[in-house]
């Protein structure tokens, strides 16, 4: 018998409660038109970029290797569509930066099926082919994080994996892609489960789901079998949820050591839609030519999650919707984390989980004016690091950004937002510490 | 098209400081109201003049080291509230105009302001006031006077810069009983008479404007804590501490030493602890930061309030909490997730 005291939700300790917007969460996922021109960025992923392997005015087919893999650590690119090569140079890109990237002018009139797939017997093929396999489908982490998947999948001989932890928290605000994957897609996450249970030798696997999702849980539930090596567990509501060293602790208890991967716990992390997609992609043997992402916010007027090709330009994805005219603010991912960007031409990739728009009045920190600490200790009490942020920030407006690192473990920080979130006095904790952070680096490296 | 541009976070909480700061002023105002019913015009007064001057002289300092006016986030206005309470209902109100300048010049502005203060800043003005003017500190008149909203006692209109007169006639003719003219702190320290905890919860005993009812003070902190205004670990700490503390001397020698529920009860220990030692700028905010801080001021106080010269003890208990905050803070930085020793799964 349990006590009803101790029969409480996973979680982990600190964090806060959003207002999580998540109302796309009951919209079934719906497919977008094409963009009469895509713009497919050679580097969509952490690692070295895709090598171009088509040149201006070459047909390509949807689905076509566009780009080839450069090394292990690289990923190769797909057209996303039927069409023709129109430029390959520079373009736009979330960060800022220009970067080198494919423009394809898609034909309209093609029926837009995949054209290219190599469909194969997963079953048979070995761990190395397998991983050799994984990298030829281009899958990156979907969750925003962009590792390519084989990679991340690819376990050192010296390193065993008890525990393959999938990431169905979606702790973000506005964002419900994932879960309309676990629901929309519940084969495909447990196929892809599967595989990566192959190919790292876990011989468990743990979906952890935020408790405001319980058709995912259901639907999860109801689709594996009563002996099942993997299960599904419903964690508390609570940002940051989905990071993964929060969601390990949650599930397992366990705490990765400080500067360590998960690894070092015996544990994998991969996200619902990562795996969900290699449940789809891997069989049939087709590259990723698009995602589902969810467009959301106060400024869409038709919200919802979208089937969108890769290279999909801003501009055309938020006429789509209907928001392109009224929004001032274009966030790329969750409010939390998510990053805004200063061009319409930005185009899809393969990490954009979302894209969310805010019309002008709806910005809360507009007017929002920034007081000194009153070292009410709330950054403190919601780090989910267990950082002195309250401090950090002190020390920041000082410029003591060695001091920072040495003696307030400013590198164990990833930027979460919750310390920004709950600053009565507005303090932009988060950019003050990316500051210092960046400024350690450069100190660093001359 | 322009687009803004922002950095991450885009979503944060609707909480501010004027929100936090409002919230405590409106939580003192039942004990505002309680002290005006039991003492009349002279605590109204009292309570004006002094946030009038303390709103007064930060506005003065925001003029002069021209920043834009911190008036608007309410904090000189609990420092004036509380201020006030501390003090006896009869101080003249010229020492409370110069109680109130202080407060906010020293304890506050000279410091830069909001936030970066070492100390309370309605304690630093009370310390001035307790040292300058230690006769009209120490002057208390009786609750629920017949004439209490009619006149005002004799001291409060004390011309300014002159001695405040003498109360005692006043008091014979405001035809209550039993007034003793000390505080139950008093009575007990010099002639061992402790007050009933009945009388010192409902507020039936010579105090300070602001400390007569412990449950009123109580229930304002109750209500903060609940909204999240408050640390509810500080005046926990603080309590449980001096009750602890005055048990084990009451073990030792319970003909000398009172009860911890007059210990509690009594005094400012009540106001202090929901109020002064909840100061967010001048407490720790390390979470065994807080716990140490407030059973410091907790043991502090019952130490003063034995051993010292002074019949009172929490002010000088929170200053030095306050003086050693910052030391708290340095040895009780939270341990970073990840260098824990590892749970077994």
């Amino acid at each position: 018998m349990r006590l009803p005291f101790f029969n409480r939700t996973a979680t982990f300790e600190h964090g806060i409660h959003p207002a999580y917007h998540k109302e796309t969460g009951s919209l079934p996922i719906r497919r977008l038109p094409f963009a009469p021109r895509l713009i497919v960025p050679l580097s969509q992923h952490i690692g070295k970029p895709a090598v171009c392997c088509v040149s201006v005015g070459q047909e390509v087919l949807r689905g076509q290797v566009i780009a080839t893999a450069d090394g292990f650590v690289s990923l190769p690119v797909h057209a996303p569509a039927t069409g023709v090569v129109e430029a390959i140079g520079f373009m736009p890109s979330a960060s800022g930066k220009m970067v080198d990237s494919i423009t394809i002018r898609v034909y309209q009139a093609d029926p837009q099926s995949v054209m290219v797939s190599a469909p194969r017997d997963v079953e048979s093929l070995d761990k190395k082919a397998l991983l050799a396999a994984i990298q030829d489908t281009g899958i990156s982490g979907l969750g925003g994080a962009t590792f390519p998947a084989h990679v991340k999948l690819s376990v050192p001989p010296d390193v065993t994996i008890d525990t393959l932890v999938v990431n169905g928290a979606e702790c973000e605000p506005f964002l419900t892609c994932d879960h309309r994957i676990m629901v929309e897609r519940t084969q495909d996450l447990i196929r892809g489960i599967g595989y990566a249970m192959k190919v790292s030798g876990a011989p468990r696997a743990i979906i952890g789901v935020e408790d405001n999702k319980p058709d995912a849980i259901a639907a999860i539930q109801a689709a594996l079998p009563a002996d099942s090596t993997i299960q599904v567990k419903a964690i508390e509501t609570k940002y940051p949820q989905g990071a993964e060293e929060t969601l390990i602790y949650a599930l397992l208890g366990r705490e990765v050591p400080a500067g360590q991967r998960p690894a070092a716990v015996g544990v994998l992390v991969n996200n619902v839609m990562t795996l969900a997609y290699l449940g789809r992609l891997l069989p049939a043997g087709e590259g990723l030519v698009e995602r589902v992402l969810t467009v959301a916010g106060p400024a869409v007027e038709k919200p919802g999650n979208y089937i969108v090709p890769i290279g999909t330009p801003l501009r055309f994805l938020l006429e789509q919707v209907g928001a392109a005219s009224s929004a001032k603010e274009i966030i790329l991912g969750g409010p939390m984390m998510g990053m805004t960007i200063s061009s319409l031409d930005v185009p899809v990739t393969k990490g954009t989980s979302g894209v969310l728009a805010f019309g002008k009045s709806q910005l809360p920190q507009e007017e929002a004016r920034v007081y000194a600490c009153i070292k009410c200790g709330e950054c403190v009490n919601v780090c989910p690091k267990f950082l002195n942020p309250s401090q950090l920030g002190l020390l920041a407006a000082k410029r003591e950004y060695a001091e920072m690192a040495e003696r307030y473990n400013l590198d164990r920080c990833f930027e979460c937002g919750c310390c920004s979130y709950v600053c009565p006095s507005h303090i932009p904790l988060v950019q003050q510490f990316r500051i210092a952070k960046a400024i350690n680096r450069e100190k660093a490296k001359s | 098209m322009s687009m803004e541009l922002r950095t991450s976070p885009h979503q944060i909480s609707e909480r501010n400081v004027p929100t936090i700061m409002k919230h405590v002023v409106l939580s003192l105002l039942p004990v505002c109201g309680f002290s005006v019913w039991q003492y009349g015009l002279s605590a109204l007064a009292l309570l004006l003049t002094i946030t009038a001057t303390c709103l007064l002289t930060e506005r003065w300092f925001n003029r002069a080291s021209a920043q834009p006016s911190s008036i608007g986030d309410w904090s000189a206005t609990i420092t004036g509230v509380l201020l006030a309470l501390t003090l006896p209902p009869s101080f003249p109100l010229w020492m409370g105009v110069v109680a109130g300048f202080v407060a906010i010049a020293l304890g506050k502005a000279l410091f830069g302001g909001l936030g970066n203060n070492v100390f309370n800043p309605a304690l630093i003005g009370r310390a001035f006031v307790q040292a300058a003017f230690p006769v009209a500190i120490t002057t208390w008149v009786p609750a629920f006077a017949a004439n209490r909203f009619s006149e005002f006692v004799p001291t409060t209109l004390t011309a300014p810069l002159m001695m405040p007169p003498d109360v005692v006639e006043w008091v014979k003719q405001q035809s209550v009983d039993a007034f003793t003219g000390a505080t139950p702190l008093a009575r007990w320290k010099f002639e061992n008479i402790t007050a009933s905890a009945q009388d010192l919860l409902s507020g039936a005993v010579t105090a300070s404007t602001g400390e007569t009812s412990a449950l009123l003070i109580l229930l304002c902190g109750v209500y903060l804590a609940a909204r999240k205004f408050m640390d509810w670990r500080i005046p926990l700490a603080v309590l449980g501490s001096a009750a602890l503390t005055a048990w084990l001397f009451q073990l030792y020698n319970p003909a000398h030493f009172p009860a911890p529920t007059f210990v509690l009860l009594s005094g400012g220990l009540m106001l202090g602890a929901v109020y002064m030692a909840t100061d967010m700028a001048t407490s720790p905010v390390t979470p065994v930061g807080v716990w140490i801080y407030g059973a410091l001021i907790g043991v502090l106080t019952v130490m003063i309030r034995y051993f010292g010269g002074l019949t009172e003890g929490v002010m000088y208990a929170i200053l030095i909490g306050n003086a050693l905050t910052p030391f708290i803070d340095q040895y009780t930085q939270p341990r970073v997730f990840g260098t824990r020793q590892k749970r077994k799964p």
